[in-house]
């Protein structure tokens, strides 16, 4: 169904304190991975309100990619626990709307793993990629 | 989704930078820049060589100021780097510092697509079309400012965290110094002589230890460790836990109507104690009784229970007697809470557990020790009065090994892959103090590379070859033992002569590596501090902030940040007690104003915000006869979990709103070319 030129269009949500910060340090390592991500920088995953993610769905996104500090180390104790609970739920909603849940992703990179942040970017875009354009695509507008 | 507050016209500037080559290289800077030019609400965009130079800085403001332009955007390296620039930029030119919005197209983009430019270029004008969306719907905010405690606390009292200490409370901050063992002085205390000077490291350390207690403005808090930390900076809420230490001070005893009574460090309970256990601070390598003193130079010199082997028989009591009143056998813990402005860690390191390299036989050979253990040997005050022996016999060996790089740059996953960075230096100084002090010894140095660093150190390093050591390269394979004379045989590769040897010798010391102390997990969760991968706690900047850290008054001394020798430690304790004390002379702090904000006319009065908080920052109160939500911004620190759940929309989370997030993903993916 896809053309041999489509790109996924994937959305990443991330936190200032430990995955835009694991980003950043991929970048100063030169890491190189595949341009097909976008992120939007927020405080804390907890910002994450799953209105911006179904909205993100709606507007034709292919991929939703989550990303905040490790369990016990979110820089607001527990912003990241409250994402996670609400992305287990969101995936759930997305299954049942006959959404592929893969296309929603939650990751934990700290400000360290700059190499973990690579692997991130390669693995999400290659599931997205393997799933194909989004079928909402046709919706958006 | 929240209604849009109604906004001026926007008038964007959106600048465009080629960080000479590092996003020029890959990035094609003009048809991002002219990209931008496209954009709905551009006013101008302009490119240049380095906007973080002051000609890129000033078109920034001259912009504003010509242009009228109500919002600012630079494409370049990461917020986290250049945004406070950026923003001083924008207020210079006379509008709101929160009117700036910074796409990054550096590290986040030219450095990670350096072999894709057509697809870098595509992604940098998203990013522009992004930041430019954002940057439309972009408030006036005014960063709130606080006031700061006058006092600080350092954890930790080795010799990093005496130093900040001493700093602090001599710039007249009243400083609280919270260790966790019954006396400061950490590891240095243990050590022997100090490389390259040879001095002797309890000598020049006493000193300060009698310095940190008798300071004025610091209060020691030995045997205490951190329970609980809340607030930020300026205003930490820090709860101590007081161990049961059953030994109480002259001041304590005081406090209790014992006149002249308290802990005058006599000794005469030791006498009497008749539980006998290894002493830790020796290595396990002497004995000590359940009521004790690690070494004759402690500060403070109290002596200290050891609740955990007590009998609680009572003969030290009685010991001490009725005037001095002591001991208390029925001590409990006890928490106390202190307010400070700013924290400095300083929670050092301990020995990786070398025996997991079972190779080299450590816990089962008996003459294969530690380097530590090999400090407190030579140590004229240690348990054998500064003779070397062999443990299993005695003896005084002839023939040392030592093994440098045990555990440190190993890549196997058993050990730690980075230098642990003084084990060369401390290594040679044990060579030079071999031959020093035991006639006819040669001391046999298997080391990967020598790293003789810092100053006088490569000049030691000569000296030390000069006195007759004998250094061969070659990692240590294994080490086997004659189960008959327990001496060793070290195995490895000589590899300048390209041959193996078998070396027979009396004692092997292993160069352990070094590791975050096991109470740094906890602490720099406490503290919200975040940590490298190895454990060791992570700086703000490893270049230009290597004191601070993310989160802001609280800041790093010692090893506990990376490997370091003790000049290091003491250097960049210096450095934190500096950067520690700014905000507590200052006085005031910004606190950046990500506030939440109750939209009232749409608050339901639900209350479920509330328990999102991990701040208890939420209330419900009452208002015009409905319930709405409350924010008290002294406590919110803007994380937005709250403005994540609201199930209504109601609650507008200031530099991070529902439209502006919103319309950065509609930016996205339906702004651009489909």
């Amino acid at each position: 169904m896809a053309d041999e030129n489509w790109k996924p269009k994937i959305i990443a949500i991330i936190c200032n304190w430990c995955s835009y910060a694991g980003a950043d340090l991929a970048g100063g390592a030169r890491i190189q991975y595949p341009p097909d991500i976008r992120a939007v920088r927020v405080m804390c995953t907890g910002r994450v309100d799953p209105l911006f993610i179904m909205k993100a769905f709606q507007d034709g996104a292919d991929g939703v990619l989550v990303s905040g500090c490790h369990f016990g180390d979110c820089h607001y104790l527990e912003g990241n626990y409250k994402a996670a609970k609400r992305m287990f739920l969101l995936k759930s909603v997305l299954k049942n709307i006959g959404l592929e849940d893969k296309r929603l992703r939650m990751t934990f990179v700290s400000a360290s793993e700059g190499a973990k942040w690579g692997h991130v970017m390669d693995d999400v875009i290659k599931t997205v990629s393997e799933l194909g354009p989004s079928p909402l695509k046709e919706f958006a507008r | 989704m929240a209604e849009v507050k109604k906004y001026e016209e926007p008038r964007i500037g959106v600048y465009v930078c080629h960080c000479g080559t590092n996003i020029a290289g890959s990035i094609d800077v003009k048809a991002v820049m002219e990209y931008a030019r496209t954009l709905p609400n551009v006013i101008v965009a302009d490119d240049y060589q380095y906007m973080c130079s002051t000609p890129g800085q000033n078109k920034i403001a001259e912009a504003i100021k010509e242009q009228k332009l109500t919002g600012i955007v630079v494409a370049a390296c990461s917020p986290r780097l250049h945004e406070p620039t950026f923003r001083a930029a924008t207020k210079e030119g006379g509008l709101n510092p929160f009117r700036f919005e910074m796409a990054n197209i550096r590290e986040q983009n030219s450095w990670v697509h350096m072999h894709q430019p057509e697809e870098a270029t595509e992604k940098a004008k998203d990013s522009v079309r992004i930041a430019v969306a954002k940057a439309s719907l972009l408030e006036d905010l005014i960063p709130k400012s606080v006031p700061v405690e006058k006092t600080a606390m350092v954890v930790g009292g080795g010799v990093g965290g005496m130093q900040a200490a001493l700093d602090l409370a001599s710039a007249g901050i009243k400083t609280y110094l919270v260790e966790k063992e019954p006396t400061i002085g950490g590891r240095m205390s243990q050590l022997d002589k100090t490389f390259p000077t040879l001095d002797c490291s309890q000598c020049i350390l006493t000193p300060k230890m009698v310095d940190v207690f008798r300071h004025e403005n610091i209060e020691l808090l030995t045997y205490t460790e951190v329970e609980e930390v809340e607030g930020y900076i300026g205003n930490f809420d820090v709860t101590l836990r007081k161990k049961a230490r059953g030994v109480i001070t002259p001041e304590e005893a005081t406090a209790r109507g014992i006149i002249g009574g308290g802990c005058t460090g006599c000794g005469d309970c030791v006498e009497v104690c008749p539980v006998i256990k290894p002493n830790p601070f020796e290595l396990g390598m002497a004995p000590m009784k359940a009521i004790y003193v690690y070494h004759p130079q402690v500060s403070p010199l109290i002596y200290t229970v050891d609740f955990d082997s007590c009998v609680k028989c009572g003969l030290c009591v009685d010991a001490c007697g009725n005037e001095r009143k002591a001991i208390d056998l029925d001590a409990k813990d006890e928490l106390m809470t202190v307010k400070v402005g700013t924290v400095i860690l300083a929670t050092g390191y301990e020995i990786f557990p070398i025996e997991k390299k079972f190779e080299w036989g450590y816990k089962n050979y008996d003459n294969v020790i530690t380097s530590l253990e090999f400090e407190r040997l030579i140590c004229a005050s240690g348990p054998t009065g500064g003779h070397l022996i062999r443990p299993s016999d005695g003896e005084t060996p002839k023939k040392i090994a030592f093994v440098l790089c045990a555990g440190s740059r190993d890549n196997t996953g058993v050990g730690k892959p980075y230098c642990s960075r003084f084990c060369c230096m401390y290594s040679l100084k044990h060579a030079h103090q071999v031959i020093e002090k035991i006639p006819g010894a040669v001391p046999y140095i298997f080391y990967m590379d020598i790293r003789s660093f810092g100053k006088m150190y490569e000049e030691f390093y000569y000296r030390i070859q000069d006195e007759g050591a004998k250094f061969i390269r070659g990692r240590v394979a294994s080490i086997l033992e004659d189960p008959v004379t327990k001496n060793l045989h070290v195995n490895a590769e000589d590899t300048l002569l390209g041959r193996p040897i078998d070396m027979e010798v009396d004692m092997v010391v292993l160069a352990a590596a070094i590791q975050p102390t096991a109470e740094t997990e906890k602490t720099r969760r406490l503290f919200g501090v975040s940590c490298s991968q190895d454990g060791w706690l992570l700086e703000a900047h490893p270049k230009l902030n290597p004191c601070g850290t993310t989160t802001a008054g609280v800041y790093l001394a010692g090893v506990c940040q990376g490997p370091k020798d003790i000049p290091d430690t003491v250097a960049q304790a210096e450095g934190a007690a500096s950067a520690a004390s700014i905000p507590i002379h200052r006085g005031e702090v910004e606190l950046e104003p990500y506030f939440a904000v109750c939209l009232e006319d749409k608050c339901a009065g639900c209350g479920m915000c509330v328990y999102q908080c991990p701040y208890g920052a939420l209330s419900l109160i009452e208002k015009d006869g409905r319930t709405v939500m409350h924010v008290t911004e002294a406590k919110c620190k803007g994380c937005g979990t709250c403005g994540g759940f609201c199930p209504g929309g109601a609650i507008w989370m200031q530099h991070f709103t529902t439209p502006q997030i919103v319309a950065q993903i509609d930016a996205f993916l339906l702004g651009g070319e489909q």
